[in-house]
């Protein structure tokens, strides 16, 4: 197993190997005990410099980022879009090759656009993270999903997981289903025909169009956040109504034919995508999510960062 | 794996029995040096050194009749060379559940070359707390230190040249108890 094996970028799930994959949930296990001790920090990646390059607002995601960068003794910057020299109208491109300019190793990069973290990747010699980019994928978020859920079900053979609500506008469902499908879950999808993806069929996933049905078949449900600007734009005619037809209720669960892992990226809109019980309930691994995407995280960094041969090669000489 | 055909045939340093013997010695040394097992802990360096610090613990909780925590350090994260090996080397377990000042603990490792496990070792124990004493155990001394890192505790010394291998095999792991030494190329 080399760094080779996960390549110089994580800019997505859906070109990774099974056993890439697996690589990176392996690796994650071990760094959670990092965490747990009184001094949470390991020299690891002493001397690097990472700069995370948030083009969209988030808190969890570049917090959690910022944790694992820490623990592995990185040195990190932060660029808000607002604030920065972007907001006066430079390019994604010059900014970043202003940064590495300033001799950095890795960007973390969020932005609005979809397919903005491989567009910088072809460009810059540094590493990069996709954090999130438009409605494609946020690879880290699949990771600690998927991670979550091996935990939980210590397999992801033959695990019955439907994604609820927008998939349609949900990077976090594309990432979900990539590394879902290559794990060898079952993946089903639920939620308004608006807000699903025209080709879904083509997907090899099971379409419900009830939650009902949904929460009969699956094991887990991972509640994908409703966007509120979506109501606005027409795609759904209320967040009352959306929550009294795909909302997940306890009287709803309570009639599943078993306990459901409940799963939800976060942010939460309590009362519309899920209920306060349900978030709170017993079979909730929302927080374990959080906890894993740290330990995901550190293990991407790890797996991406150093490792360079050329570096011995010129020791040796 | 490639480096075995460049290589003449390994020859068995310690036999099973021979492993068990040393062991057991290395336990009763542990003891010896500690004059007894207060506050004792035992730190095995991932993987077979993990195994090794198994049967001493036990072989010292059968003579002495008390129970000696046993904990694990993965010391990867630590390494001083992972800017520059080409593979990243896979992350194992650390389990040190206990808090360690001012405890004894005793690294064990199945073999001592460079020192440089064990500096990485040091390292990270020092991470975790601030014990009253650390001493080294390791099953084969190989000689070859690139640091000033000596062992309290030794199994066996056998001078092997830095392109030979001393491989220790334990049966949870290699279904046998084995110390095999090549040493080289020449062959």
């Amino acid at each position: 197993m080399s760094a080779a094996a996960i390549g110089k970028d994580l800019l997505g799930l859906e070109h990774l190997t099974p056993e890439q994959i697996t690589l990176i949930l392996d690796t994650a296990v071990p760094f959670k005990e990092i965490s747990e001790r009184a001094i949470k920090k390991v020299p690891t990646l002493r001397g690097m410099t990472i700069v995370n390059l948030f083009f969209e607002a988030s808190t969890r995601t570049r917090i959690s980022f910022e944790f694992a960068e820490k623990r592995l003794s990185a040195d990190t910057v932060n660029v808000a879009a607002s604030g920065s020299s972007v907001s006066k109208g430079e390019t994604l491109v010059d900014t970043a090759r202003n940064l590495e300019a300033m001799k950095i190793d890795m960007v973390v990069i969020r932005h609005q656009g979809s397919g903005a973290a491989r567009f910088l990747a072809d460009r810059i010699q540094s590493n990069v993270i996709n954090a999130g980019d438009g409605t494609h994928e946020h690879p880290t978020q699949g990771l600690l999903d998927l991670l979550t859920l091996r935990e939980r079900f210590g397999t992801l053979s033959g695990v019955r997981v439907c994604l609820c609500g927008d998939v349609l506008h949900s990077r976090v469902a594309r990432s979900n289903l990539w590394g879902l499908q290559k794990l060898g879950a079952e993946v089903a999808v639920c939620g308004p025909r608006s807000l699903l993806p025209n080709a879904i069929d083509e997907l090899g996933v099971r379409v419900f169009s009830r939650i009902e049905e949904a929460i009969e078949w699956a094991q887990a449900l991972n509640i994908l956040r409703l966007q509120l600007e979506r109501m606005q734009a027409g795609y759904i005619p209320s967040l009352r109504e959306y929550n009294r037809v795909f909302g997940v209720t306890r009287e709803r669960l309570e009639r599943a034919p078993r306990d459901i892992v409940i799963m939800h990226p976060g942010p939460m809109n309590r009362g519309v995508e899920i209920d306060s019980d349900v978030a709170d309930g017993p079979h909730s691994v929302i927080l374990d999510q959080v906890t894993n995407g740290v330990a995901v995280r550190m293990a991407v960094l790890y797996l991406l960062a150093g490792g360079r041969p050329e570096l011995a090669e010129a020791a040796k000489g | 794996m490639a480096y075995w055909r460049s290589m003449s045939a390994p020859t068995i340093l310690l036999n099973a029995a021979a492993v068990g013997r040393t062991v057991r010695r290395m336990a009763e040394e542990i003891v010896e040096l500690f004059d007894g097992t207060e506050g004792l802990i035992l730190v095995g360096i991932q993987r077979r050194g993990v195994q090794l610090a198994q049967r001493i613990g036990a072989v010292i909780e059968q003579t002495e009749g008390v129970s000696v925590p046993r904990g694990a350090l993965d010391i990867t994260l630590y390494r001083d060379d992972l800017q520059t090996v080409g593979p990243r080397p896979l992350v194992g377990k650390t389990d040190l559940p206990w808090a360690i000042d001012g405890k004894r603990l005793v690294i064990v490792d199945d073999v001592l070359h460079t020192g440089r496990t064990i500096r990485a070792a040091l390292d990270e124990l020092a991470d975790f707390g601030r014990p009253a004493r650390i001493a080294l155990a390791v099953l084969v001394d190989r000689g070859g230190r690139e640091l000033p890192i000596h062992a309290d505790i030794v199994g066996k010394t056998v001078e092997v040249p830095p392109e030979g291998r001393v491989d220790v095999q334990v049966s949870d792991l290699d279904g046998v108890d084995a110390v095999l030494v090549n040493r080289g190329s020449q062959g």
